[in-house]
Formats: structure tokens, C-alpha cells, sequence
């Protein structure tokens, strides 16, 4: 069953829209979406060292990822620029790096809308148990920081205060965020992983009366998404993230039509 | 030796934001049972000061420790939450311990806000938002409550209660709680000891000795001082202008007894001293 690459792209997409629900929701909460995007995009830097010094795809993506994120703490504590201009620079920098490398390996041919866009035809077994291992592990490790993490994102005085600390949690959830990144990548493509990240999150939003619903419901969305957009990209032929995307927001509109229920006001 | 006992202390603090001192020569202790009172002007340093204490901010000069194995509950001067976290008020009070329901409802039930259980927090006004973070602040019985400005957004009927409260919160599990207030007539009539700051402690002791010293009347006004002064102490001893302590049977310590005016679970409980 695993042979034909249609049902490994959806099992592929099944485990990473499985994995980015909760995450997403902790983007959501945390206003971090240009950060997500800025690891995506630092991706392509990590795709260009992977094929230069012959690692595999996820540990080259995964470094980058964790680097540009471990980089950012330390520029963000200089406090010479704000945030999101300094999340500008290495985001756009880190993809420009990647994409003159590229070019610049003219030894290897790299299909780039493969990378930027995600491609179903490339999914392999070995990614599959790369996604489906990961996402054991991400999710294990999430629920181990789960009440610091949440308790950081409401306020972090308040967490360190009562013993929680904060900063270790938020790190583990950078390394978490960069390790997503890494196996999401062949699938959604780098240009669109934040996309996964938040969509299926917001849509969750308005059916959520807590933090945990709101966690399992993106993983549902998100598993909606990844069919709809992944049987779309088969039936017309378009790129498997883009559709996949498509997928999310079109379940994201239907959710606006529908009256919220169970939240009071 | 009340050094030893002290939950939270602060040596000869300060802390240095630029070339400028927010605060500096800052010393304070809260004991067990105690409630310690920061009052002073905008900009003072009161938050930054408590802020120290808690080892959130580490101080440029100067010592800040804390009991080992110390609990605190805390209410932060400003919490915002975001719009997108589904939270519930029974979910926020177990934020960052998984209280049973009982402790939960307990906590509730003293702020006067069991109605809010099921509601959205941020669909709560200022007021109530404030009554449940301080329940969620004593669900788990801290040892140190520590309360910045926890009155924000209450009306004064429901002011007078939450210092109530707090009073009885002491009283009834021998907490030491550092509160920052600006509402002086509470504070001076709930407080066993009071910090007045202004980037410095200016005066410091009993609410009677704050109140006499003229450092206060010109940071507050000789109104402020006058309106103050017939707000009493209600305690079985009283302390002393020398900082030793006058107890309800005439006789006069150093220090506190373990039985003074509330109950103490604290084995090794000893009275605060008076700096001022």
C-alpha cells in the first residue's frame, strides 16, 4: 500500500498536520508567525548546506532552523532593533543565502518549486518514518512543557515567579518549532509551513473553550486541510502545498459562516 | 536572627536601569504572617522593588534572597491575556498548579466569584478579572502572596473586602504577603509594616510611625498624613516606636509571639523587625 505515492503523501501529511496543530495554536497565542516564517525561509539556507556537505535534508534543515532561532535571542537581547525588523533580516537574508548557494552548486540539480512549494511525488518511505517519529517525539516533549509554556504565554513574571521556568520552556519550543520546520518542509514547501502553522489554529479558535480543545481541534483542521488540498493537488495537478493551504483557508472561511457556539461571551 | 526566617529579603538593593538608580539602597524583609506594604509617587520603584525581590530583576548592587523551598502566589501589576487563548476561569486557576476542585472552589468562593467560573477571561471586567487572579493567586496556599496593586479596577465597596481578604488569608494560613497599594486608608489600617519609597526607602516602620514621620508628610501632603491617622491597628500587641513590641497582656519583646493576632503554621515564626 505504502508503494503507491498518492496514499504516502497523505499519510505524510496526516502526521505533520497531526504534529503542527498544537504547535500552531502556541504561534497563535504568542504572535510568533513571523518568527515561524522566518525559520521556514531559513530553511532554504539549511536545504543548500544539506546538499553541499551530503547530510540528510532534516538534519541540514533542522540546524539552520535552530541556528537563525538561537541568533535571534541573542540579537534580540542586545535590544539594538525591534523584533520584527531583526526577524526581517535573517529571514530574508537566511532565504537569499540559500537561494545563491544554490545557484552557485551547479554540480548538483536542485528542483527549488520542489522546496519552496512542497512536492507529494517526493515523499519516500524513509520521510514518512522521519515524520511519523518526529512527530512522536515533538508532541511527547510539548506535553512535558505544555503547563509552562501556556503559563509563559499568559505572563512570564507570573511563570518564573511561581517556579516555572520560562526560559527553558520557550527554548524547547524553538527547538521544537525548528524540528517541525524540518520534516514539514517536503510537503507543504518552506514558503508556505507557517501558513499550516496558523491557519488550522485560527479555525480552531472559534470552536475552543481551552487551550487543549483549541490543540487537538488544529490537528483535526489541519488533517482536513492536508486530504482536501492533497486530493486537489492530484485531481488538478497544482503544487501540494499551495493547495494544501487553499484547503486550510477554505475551511477557515466556512468556520467564519458558522455561529460560535459554547463560548460565552 | 528574624534574618533567617525572613521569606523574602532585600540587603542594601539597587538596581541600575542605564546611568540611572530605579531604586537603590533598598532593604526588606516579609515573615511569615507579615504583611509588608509598599506605598510611594508614579516611578517610585515600587514594582521594580518587588520585582527584585522575586528574582525576576537581579540587582546591580545589594543582596536579594528567598527562603528555600519557597511558594508564592503572584499578581502581576499587568496581565494581558491574548484574545485568541481559549481560557476559561476555572482553567486560568490552574495555570501553573493542578489544584484539585475543592482548592479551586475554595478560592473562588473567598473573592467572591464562583458565578465567573465558566466565563471567558477576557470577558471580564476589571474588577472581576482582578478577584479571580487573586483566587488563583491563594488557590495553592503559598507561602508569600505577593500582590501589586491588586485593587485596579474594583470598586471601593469590593476594595475594602479584597483587603479583608487578604487580612484573613494571613490570618488564616500565616502567609507573609507583599502587597503595593496607593490606596493609603486601607493600607495603613491592614498593615503591619510600611515601605515608603521614593527610588530610596524614604520612611519606613508601623503605619502610626510612617504617618508621624515628616519625610512622608512631604511626599504625601499634610492632609494625606492628618485624614491617616485615626485609622488604628487592630492587633492583641502593637509595635512600638523603638521597633520591640507591646503585646495585649503588657508586656513588651523584641519580637512578635507565635500566637500574635493570627494563627501560624509556621514552626519557626518570628515577628518582622522595624527598620524605620
Amino acid at each position: 500500500m505504502l508503494d503507491d505515492f498518492f496514499i504516502r503523501a497523505v499519510l505524510a501529511g496526516v502526521g505533520i498536520a497531526i504534529c503542527v496543530g498544537p504547535l500552531g495554536c502556541f504561534v497563535v497565542w504568542r504572535r510568533m508567525s513571523y518568527f515561524g516564517d522566518t525559520m521556514a525561509h531559513s530553511s532554504l539556507l539549511g536545504v543548500a548546506f544539506a546538499f553541499m556537505f551530503d547530510v540528510s535534508l532534516v538534519v541540514g534543515v533542522f540546524g539552520v532552523a535552530l541556528l537563525v532561532s538561537l541568533i535571534l535571542m541573542g540579537l534580540q537581547k542586545r535590544k539594538s532593533l525591534p523584533t520584527d525588523a531583526l526577524l526581517g533580516i535573517l529571514s530574508h537574508s537566511s532565504l537569499a543565502i540559500g537561494l545563491v548557494l544554490v545557484a552557485f552548486m551547479s554540480w548538483v540539480r536542485i528542483d527549488l518549486s520542489a522546496y519552496l512549494f512542497g512536492d507529494i511525488l517526493a515523499v519516500d518511505k524513509i520521510d514518512i518514518a522521519y515524520i511519523y517519529g518526529g512527530a512522536a517525539v515533538i508532541l511527547a516533549v510539548l506535553k512535558l512543557i505544555w503547563r509552562p509554556l501556556l503559563a509563559a504565554t499568559v505572563n512570564e513574571d507570573l511563570a518564573q515567579v511561581e517556579g516555572m521556568k520560562p526560559q527553558q520552556s520557550k527554548f524547547i519550543f524553538m527547538i521544537l518549532m525548528a524540528a517541525v520546520v524540518a520534516i514539514a518542509i517536503k510537503i507543504v514547501g518552506i514558503l508556505l509551513i507557517t501558513a499550516l502553522l496558523i491557519i488550522p489554529a485560527a479555525t480552531a479558535r472559534r470552536f475552543s473553550v481551552s487551550p487543549e480543545r483549541m490543540a487537538v481541534l488544529s490537528s483535526v483542521f489541519g488533517i482536513m486541510a492536508v486530504t482536501t488540498g492533497l486530493f486537489g493537488s492530484l485531481e488538478y495537478d497544482t503544487p501540494s502545498g499551495p493547495s494544501i493551504v487553499v484547503g486550510a483557508v477554505i475551511f477557515f472561511i466556512i468556520s467564519l459562516l458558522i455561529p460560535q457556539k459554547g463560548v460565552t461571551a | 536572627m528574624n534574618k533567617e526566617n525572613a521569606l523574602v529579603k532585600l540587603e542594601s538593593a539597587g538596581v541600575l536601569k542605564g546611568d540611572k538608580w530605579l531604586i537603590r539602597d533598598i532593604d526588606l524583609s516579609v515573615c511569615p504572617g507579615e504583611i509588608v506594604t509598599l506605598i510611594g509617587p508614579n516611578g517610585s520603584g515600587k514594582s521594580t522593588t518587588v520585582k527584585t525581590a522575586l528574582g525576576l530583576i537581579r540587582p546591580n548592587e545589594g543582596r536579594a534572597s528567598r527562603k528555600r523551598g519557597l511558594t508564592i502566589g503572584y499578581v502581576p501589576q499587568k496581565l494581558s491575556i491574548d484574545e485568541t487563548l481559549p481560557l476559561t476561569v476555572a482553567r486560568l486557576m490552574r495555570l501553573t498548579h493542578s489544584h484539585n476542585a475543592e482548592a479551586i472552589h475554595e478560592a473562588l468562593a473567598a473573592v467572591n466569584a464562583l458565578d465567573l467560573m465558566n466565563r471567558r477571561v477576557q470577558a471580564l471586567s476589571g474588577g472581576e478579572f482582578q478577584r479571580v487572579l487573586l483566587a488563583r493567586a491563594i488557590a495553592g496556599k503559598p507561602d508569600l502572596l505577593v500582590l501589586d496593586e491588586p485593587a485596579q479596577g474594583v470598586d471601593f465597596a469590593n476594595e475594602a473586602a479584597l483587603y479583608d481578604l487578604i487580612v484573613k488569608y494571613r490570618d488564616d494560613t500565616g502567609s507573609g504577603i507583599l502587597l503595593i497599594s496607593h490606596d493609603l486608608h486601607i493600607v495603613m489600617a491592614q498593615t503591619d509594616k510600611v515601605l515608603c519609597l521614593n527610588g530610596h526607602v524614604c520612611c519606613t516602620g508601623t503605619p502610626q510611625n510612617v504617618i508621624s514621620s515628616p519625610k512622608y508628610k512631604e511626599l504625601f501632603g499634610e492632609r494625606a498624613a492628618q485624614s491617616l491617622a485615626i485609622y488604628q491597628h487592630q492587633h492583641d500587641h502593637k509595635h512600638l516606636e523603638d521597633g520591640r513590641v507591646l503585646h495585649a497582656d503588657g508586656t513588651i519583646t523584641d519580637h512578635c509571639y507565635e500566637e500574635d493576632g493570627h494563627h501560624h503554621h509556621h514552626d519557626s515564626y518570628e515577628g518582622g523587625t522595624h527598620a524605620g
